[in-house]
């Protein structure tokens, strides 16, 4: 992963190598909806520009110029893991591919899959808590012990952090928000004191980065990082904020006036 | 109107809360946006700030943005029901503002050392005007949610 210009030559199949998964992604999903859409109705339009937009902002922190200059900026780290850790999960999951999987399934390949949906560890790892400590959690140990300037050194270490910022919080945004399939729901007040927690336990995370920098982080860009954590961070919570919201108005309609008005 | 009294007096505590909430929301919109944003008063981050005040700032924003969102969504649905008071929410605001500008001018910034709300000045009379203004807004909140319970009691009683 040497970024010089004697490597050059070799550099862009490597790219291309890396950009190979999220084509797979898109076009596997374009192809589920094609096939399901034979003996289901059609698969809404706004659902494929969500998973191509969430897969192609997965994309932007791991190839690319943003993932380049992350090796040697903190700023940059800190854009990269927005858009992998906040943004790409919170599109994907509005293109509900576990949704659009099941349809496209046989039913009995379809069981089988809701039986692993349903199975314990499944459904230990899609809990509210467990998915923010995994999440939240997850970005602690990274940004106030040695691992972030570890990763920033092995190459196999780099890519299982970000394959964990990204799954932490795909799975911690299908734990608060219900729009793709869920195994087992959770009450509103429950989600909303872990939704508060979270976006608390982010916040404090960010100014912490701000006042202690990371191992081998210059104190301007462990700044610039953190104040891009605790705003960048605000923008998306927002978004989440409002749909949780927006599902409970949508849970707790009145249902009594139905029957007065003819 | 008898419909809107009976409404209104079955969600006495969810026009309270919605106003409460919003309150916060809006006080701490109002110090993120003026205070840090436009006037550089208060510091993202002073070096004096101490590892409970950056906890307590932490939640206390997360609350904010939830606390906002959610108080817009309680109003809504008190509209759908027929429910709003404006009197009794205006109340709830007050006490929320109020009460969360009091906690952060003496609790946050004197206790904690969060920060100040302002630097490089004599600081006494900033802290005085911002608390008793947060005083005056609690109070008055506190009297019209009274003021507003009594009422209810007044109109389920004749209703």
């Amino acid at each position: 992963m040497n970024h010089n210009h004697v490597h050059h030559a070799s550099e862009l199949p490597n790219e291309l190598l890396l950009a190979l998964p999220f084509v797979l992604a898109i076009l596997i999903y374009l192809l589920l909806g094609l096939v399901s859409n034979q003996c289901h109705k059609q698969w809404p339009i706004y659902r494929y520009i969500f998973w191509v937009s969430g897969v192609l902002s997965a994309a932007v922190a791991l190839i690319g110029p943003i993932a380049d200059t992350a090796h040697i900026n903190f700023t940059a780290h800190m854009v990269g893991h927005l858009f992998l850790g906040m943004l790409a999960p919170l599109l994907l999951v509005h293109a509900a591919p576990m949704t659009l999987l099941m349809r496209t399934l046989s039913v009995g390949h379809a069981r089988k899959l809701s039986r692993v949906l349903k199975s314990f560890p499944v459904r230990i790892y899609c809990h509210p808590v467990v998915a923010s400590i995994l999440n939240i959690g997850g970005l602690w140990v990274l940004y106030t012990t040695e691992l972030y300037s570890a990763m920033q050194h092995h190459v196999l270490l780099h890519m299982v952090v970000h394959f964990h910022v990204f799954l932490a919080g795909y799975l911690y945004t299908i734990s608060i928000i219900y729009i793709d399939l869920t195994a087992h729901r959770y009450s509103f007040s429950l989600r909303a004191i872990v939704l508060i927690l979270s976006l608390a336990a982010h916040g404090i995370l960010s100014k912490y980065i701000y006042a202690y920098p990371p191992g081998g982080v210059p104190i301007e860009q462990a700044h610039m990082g953190g104040m891009i954590m605790y705003y960048g961070g605000d923008i998306i919570e927002i978004c989440l904020i409002f749909l949780f919201c927006q599902q409970w108005y949508k849970a707790a309609r009145p249902r009594t006036s139905v029957s007065i008005s003819h | 109107m008898s419909t809107n009294h009976a409404s209104r007096s079955a969600y006495l505590g969810r026009n309270l809360l919605s106003g409460c909430l919003l309150g916060l929301g809006f006080v701490a919109f109002i110090d993120e946006a003026v205070f840090h944003q436009l006037l550089h008063w208060h510091h993202f981050y002073d070096k004096s700030t101490p590892d409970i005040g950056l906890v307590s700032d932490g939640i206390f924003h997360a609350f904010s943005w939830f606390s906002t969102v959610a108080g817009a969504f309680l109003v809504s649905d008190l509209r759908r029901r027929n429910a709003w008071w404006p009197k009794r929410w205006f109340g709830g605001f007050l006490i929320g503002g109020g009460g969360f500008n009091l906690f952060d001018g003496t609790v946050q910034h004197k206790l904690m050392r969060i920060h100040q709300i302002r630097y490089n000045v004599e600081i006494a009379p900033y802290d005085w005007v911002w608390n008793i203004l947060a005083a005056i807004m609690l109070i008055a909140g506190l009297i019209i949610v009274f003021r507003t319970g009594r009422e209810s009691k007044v109109m389920e009683g004749t209703a």
